[in-house]
């Protein structure tokens, strides 16, 4: 974890994780290379390597224990990985060292993550759980005397349109559904506004029609962000018609359309056994 | 020309008042948060003071000294439980140590008290007495400049703040929390007790300081003495509560309660938790520091007693019996606490303990939302 | 003990005394003893004017070393010998009613009326006694010559006697004896005319550990007391192997306080380490918790003094269980009763148990009253071992530290070998998962809290021996307690072990330097700079789980 004092201000963020030696290859914007994480001794990630391109949708798939969650800890800076690197590429001849930052640095550089249980402010309200997220400057000084105006009030009124949960603006996020909370948190993701979300299970524990309509969502925003999804939800997955990369113990298994990874007999021997 | 000035002024006042600070300022209190405001203001800085120092001795209305310094120092420890509603119950930190950077002002104040007490001590020595006794010649260096008024102010606020500062800054680093957090904060405290009750430390060991004299010239036991320094109390109670209610429903006070709740996601937001927490957690030993010299000059001695951690824990438990998070339950707190803790000494001392106890375990147990959590609650029932 | 020795400038009656009484020495040396009559003229000596005559009188009679001489030198110090004859030049000495010549030893008969008491002053008391003690020297019996030169190591002796002091080493065949003597004959040395003893004296003295000498060994250094550089030399180079054998002595002393501290600290804190892992709560009144084990032992104490006192050495052994039972009982009280419903709520615990703790101390102050209780030792606890001149360790720590073990290991195969213990690690480890297992977590919390508070009584026990006793006395505990849990970190035994053991033995090594306060501000500064590297303390559990 770094131990700088910066809060708010991105440039700093993006200046410092910078190595002049690294090039951005083709269009990826995130590359992780080698990355080996392990606890007392078990393997959870083992020598992974993937890489995201710009503006893709990409699905995740693998048994429990694959590490999918554990590689998102390690982008995200929840996790130290023990070997290897994480490289993030938001502009040309820009390139980030995620390793280097901490949890709230690599947010604030446009990562966005939904975690597998939605943790979202149980005593806030829904309103003020989304004015929280929004993107704009982090630091107590701006906390101390932000004023809640008018563009902030419309860009949560278009997200809790998008959520549909206009009419629980003003409700105690606690008392919402489980799947409201899921939506609720997806909300606070787009208010971020980020350049990569990295989405943990999203559908998990919704109905079929939200889990449709979550799937529309992802798909609308697919050109203008990039999304990394983590899901066992298979139909969602189809849903997506994204590339699908397939980890097991730690390391990548195979990648590519959903077809092709379905037919894969070693994706199927990792998921049913022999 | 003077239709001139008069726009001219008002514009002014108009641009200064309806600045979105001040507009924000004042809507951080209902109407009838100010009206209490307005009345107990009334009473504090009006009433008790006229009563006190115009009405003669024997009137039924006269409020005597023991109760005006009795309730002047009863005011310090609620201003105390409101700094520790902003830590423990907005921000979730619990504080063992706050009776530290109260005691810290009140030491910073009393070094100036001690020096206006000038050649008036036992041993008529421009040196305080227990100097004298130790046989030193002149102050040592960290009492330079003491002896000015705005210098001990500035110190009262930079003592317990930059300590503060500095232990929150490495211990909220490392990611302490909860009980952890406590139980260093508890340690800290404890090395200071001991530091404080050496002899030589230079602070007058385990007598402390005492036997004040005058402040800016004026007795220090004189009724108006007596009467502003009660209303000086009262009035930074209300500030103390207005500036906690700006802060709690401020967009700051609003991540602070994300982080007491789910820090791990404020931190994904994007925000540093290092800086909200060391925020708060400095501004409130500053505001204890303040209490401490308010308090100093009114019961008239500091030790280091006032450090002992049976203290500390005290201010968390008048803050859970008014009721966390809400800024005016802990200072109702302190002040049932308080009071009945005078009364207890006086009528049943060997009972007192006992009480406090049952106190702490009854509260936490049945009444988690404290007094104001109560009336919240009784008042929902008869709406019904 | 040697300050009666320091011959700083030598008086011209003892420079005299010395000239005129070292060829008696030779010659008493070299002349055999042997069973022949004293001569009278030497006995009458013995009433002669004047400390000087009589203390050479009696020097002699000591070098002479016969049976008779040493008879005589008995009667002296017994007061049996008086004067009869004209001229008091007749020395007698009575057997009850018979009366001896003193000189010759044959029966005087009748027995003189006016007798006066041969009574010698304190001075000359004195020479006596160590002359007697000299000659103790060669008794057959070794623990009457070990006792003697005990006695001589701290009166001190005249120079007089280094030529006997010679022939003991001669014939002296045990060594401890042997070393004793060294001792003294290198500490006489010292005040020797001739340089050359004194060299030897300082050489030999180098090999000693006695703090004691320090101070004339330093004298010795200054060229305005000692001429001869040679000795002055020598004397630094042995004051430096002394210090050197001190410092050691005294380093050894600290590392053995810290171990016994922090066996201390163990037993106290191993009770809040096992609380806290099982049941995440911090119990506040476990200083009282230590408090009722100490009041338990003290209850037990004044039992067996008053009701059984020839037992009194066993009150301790009963202590034990009586300690560890009530203080049990008082914490499965607490726990059904308050902390079950808290479950979780870490920092209400901390409150709610800190208003126990205050009713806890106010009850025993009520019962007991407010000031300490007096506890004595048991006997065989009380003494200590002599490792070295400055190495005293007491009896009774060693014994603690030796008991702390005990239930460390008792404990350790509790919940590592035992049914019981596998669950409370379940429950320690993964509440959630262990109640799906089927393990009953409310009886563990129970029976985990009941462990924790038994344990702190078996402390209170160790510490009723070591201190005060007082309603109070918990409370300068607890900061220690909990700073031993925060940095053993939770859920292994073995960071409770180290971080206690650390937390005693930097204490007290800083203590002897700095003072306890410094001490206890470094060893708060050195666990806020470890729980930065590792906030979870240094044997922490690792791994996603634990996370939280």
């Amino acid at each position: 974890m770094s131990d700088t004092t910066l809060e708010g201000n991105t440039s700093h963020v993006q200046e410092k994780g910078f190595s002049s030696s690294e090039t951005k290859p083709g269009n990826t914007i995130l590359q992780i290379s080698n990355i080996t994480v392990s606890f007392d001794g078990f393997k959870a990630l083992n020598d992974l390597s993937l890489n995201f391109e710009l503006n893709e949708l990409r699905c995740i798939i693998g048994p429990n224990g694959a590490g999918k969650t554990t590689m998102m800890d390690c982008i995200t800076g929840k996790t130290r990985a023990d070997e290897g690197t994480v490289l993030w590429y938001p502009e040309v001849n820009k390139t980030v060292d995620l390793l280097k930052l901490s949890e709230a640095e690599i947010a604030l550089i446009g990562i966005g993550r939904k975690f597998q249980k939605p943790t979202i402010f149980e005593s806030h309200t829904v309103f003020e759980n989304l004015e929280l997220a929004m993107k704009t400057d982090k630091r107590v000084r701006f906390s101390l005397f932000a004023v809640v105006d008018d563009v902030t009030r419309d860009r949560i009124a278009d997200i809790l349109r998008l959520i549909n949960l206009n009419e629980h603006a003003d409700q105690l996020a606690g008392r919402l559904s489980h799947g409201q909370k899921q939506w609720l948190e997806i909300g606070m993701l787009l208010m971020q506004d980020p350049k990569l979300l990295l989405l943990d299970e999203p559908v998990a524990g919704m109905t079929d029609d939200e889990t449709e309509r979550t799937g529309e969502l992802f798909n609308s925003l697919k050109g203008k962000h990039t999304l990394v999804v983590v899901e066992h939800d298979m139909a969602f997955v189809e849903q997506l018609k994204s590339k699908v990369t397939v980890l097991d113990q730690g390391s990548l298994l195979c990648e590519g359309p959903m077809a092709e990874v379905q037919a894969n007999p070693k994706v199927i021997e990792v998921y049913l056994g022999r | 020309m003077h239709l001139k000035v008069g726009l001219l002024t008002t514009k002014i006042i108009m641009s200064t008042t309806h600045t979105p600070f001040v507009v924000r300022f004042f809507s951080a209190t209902g109407r009838k948060g100010w009206v209490a405001l307005a009345l107990f203001a009334l009473l504090t800085i009006v009433a008790v003071p006229s009563s006190h120092l115009l009405l003669p001795v024997d009137h039924a209305l006269h409020i005597p000294t023991f109760y005006v310094t009795l309730l002047g120092k009863i005011m310090c420890y609620a201003i105390v439980a409101v700094a520790m509603d902003l830590i423990w119950g907005y921000a979730g930190v619990l504080s063992l140590a706050q009776g530290l950077f109260f005691a810290l002002g009140a030491y910073a104040f009393g070094m100036y008290l001690m020096r206006e007490i000038g050649l008036d001590g036992v041993y008529q020595s421009h040196l305080a007495d227990y100097m004298v006794f130790l046989d030193w010649k002149e102050y040592p260096w960290y009492w330079k400049f003491t002896e000015h008024f705005l210098y001990s102010m500035m110190l009262v606020i930079v003592a317990p703040g930059l300590l503060a500062f500095v232990f929150g800054f490495f211990v909220f680093r490392s990611r302490v929390k909860g009980v952890y957090f406590a139980i260093i904060s508890q340690a800290m405290l404890y090395a200071f007790l001991l530091l404080f009750f050496m002899n030589n430390f230079g602070f007058g060991g385990n007598n402390g300081f005492t036997d004040f004299k005058r402040i800016l010239g004026y007795s220090i036991t004189s009724p108006e003495m007596r009467a502003t320094l009660f209303a000086l109390s009262a009035s930074m109670l209300m500030f103390a509560l207005l500036l906690g209610r700006y802060l709690v429903t401020s967009k700051f006070g609003r991540i602070l309660t994300a982080i007491r709740d789910a820090e791990m996601r404020v931190m994904f937001l994007g925000y540093n938790p290092l800086w909200y927490k060391l925020f708060i957690w400095t501004l409130a030993a500053i505001i204890c520091g303040v209490a401490g010299a308010l308090y100093v000059p009114q019961v008239g001695i500091i030790n280091p007693s006032e450090m002992a951690t049976a203290n500390s824990i005290e201010i968390a438990i008048w803050t859970a019996i008014g009721g966390r998070g809400t800024l005016i339950g802990p200072a109702i707190g302190a002040v049932v606490v308080n009071l009945s803790k005078s009364w207890f000494t006086v009528a049943f001392p060997e009972y007192w303990l006992y009480f406090l106890g049952l106190m702490f375990v009854l509260v936490t147990l049945l009444l988690p939302q404290g007094l104001v959590g109560l009336y919240q609650q009784l008042r929902a029932r008869m709406v019904r | 003990m040697y300050c009666k020795f320091l011959f700083r400038v030598p008086s011209l009656l003892k420079v005299l005394r010395t000239i005129v009484l070292l060829p008696w020495l030779v010659a008493m040396f070299v002349l055999p003893a042997h069973a022949a009559p004293l001569d009278p003229e030497l006995v009458a000596q013995l009433n002669a004017d004047g400390n000087a005559a009589k203390k050479a009188a009696i020097i002699k009679f000591a070098l002479l070393a016969s049976p008779e001489a040493i008879l005589l030198l008995k009667s002296l110090a017994n007061d049996s010998l008086f004067i009869a004859g004209e001229n008091g030049e007749i020395i007698l000495r009575m057997e009850g009613e018979r009366a001896f010549d003193a000189a010759t030893g044959e029966e005087v008969t009748p027995v003189p009326e006016d007798m006066d008491q041969l009574y010698p002053n304190n001075r000359v008391r004195r020479m006596l006694h160590t002359s007697l003690s000299v000659l103790k020297l060669f008794d057959p019996d070794r623990d009457e010559r070990l006792e003697a030169a005990k006695k001589i190591e701290d009166s001190g002796a005249d120079v007089a006697f280094l030529p006997v002091l010679d022939k003991v080493l001669k014939e002296e065949s045990d060594s401890e004896i042997k070393q004793t003597v060294t001792f003294i004959r290198a500490m006489i040395g010292l005040n020797s005319k001739d340089s050359a003893i004194r060299l030897t004296a300082v050489k030999d003295l180098g090999e000693s550990d006695n703090p004691d000498i320090k101070l004339r060994l330093t004298e010795l250094t200054d060229p305005a007391i000692e001429v001869n550089s040679e000795v002055r030399e020598e004397a630094k180079k042995s004051l430096a192997s002394l210090e050197r054998r001190l410092v050691i002595g005294e380093s050894i002393t600290r590392v053995f306080t810290g171990l016994s501290l922090g066996s201390i600290l163990l037993l106290a804190a191993l009770g809040l380490a096992i609380t806290y892992g099982v049941m995440g709560i911090i119990n506040m009144a476990h200083g009282e918790l230590l408090m009722i084990g100490a009041f338990a032992t003290f209850v037990v104490h004044d039992i067996f003094r008053d009701h059984y006192p020839e037992y009194f050495d066993w009150y301790i052994v009963a202590a034990v269980p009586v300690a560890f039972f009530s203080a049990a009982i008082v914490g499965v009280i607490m726990e059904r009763t308050v902390i079950r419903w808290l479950y979780g709520r870490a920092l209400e615990t901390l409150l709610t148990t800190w208003g126990i703790s205050l009713i806890l101390i106010q009850t025993v102050r009520t019962t007991f009253g407010t000031f300490n209780q007096e506890i004595a030792n048991p006997s065989w606890l009380s003494g200590s071992v002599e490792l070295m001149s400055n190495v005293d360790l007491p009896w009774n720590r060693i014994i603690i530290i030796g008991f702390a073990v005990s239930v460390l290991v008792l404990v350790w195969l509790l919940l590592n070998r035992t049914r019981l213990g596998l669950f409370v690690r379940a429950v320690t480890q993964n509440r959630a998962m262990a109640g799906c297992v089927g393990v009953p977590t409310a009886r563990i919390d129970t029976v985990a809290f009941a462990l924790g508070a038994a344990i702190a009584g078996l402390g209170g026990v160790s510490l009723s021996q070591v201190g005060n006793v007082g309603p109070e006395m918990g409370q300068g505990w607890i900061v220690d307690c909990f700073m031993t849990v925060v940095l053993g970190g939770v859920g292994q035994l073995a960071g409770t072990v180290w971080a206690a053991m650390g937390i005693g033995v930097v204490t007290k090594l800083v203590e002897g330097g700095l003072g306890a306060v410094i001490a206890k501000i470094v060893v708060l500064v050195i666990i806020i700079i470890v729980i930065q590297k590792r906030p979870q303390g240094i044997f922490a559990l690792k791994g996603r789980v634990a996370d939280d």
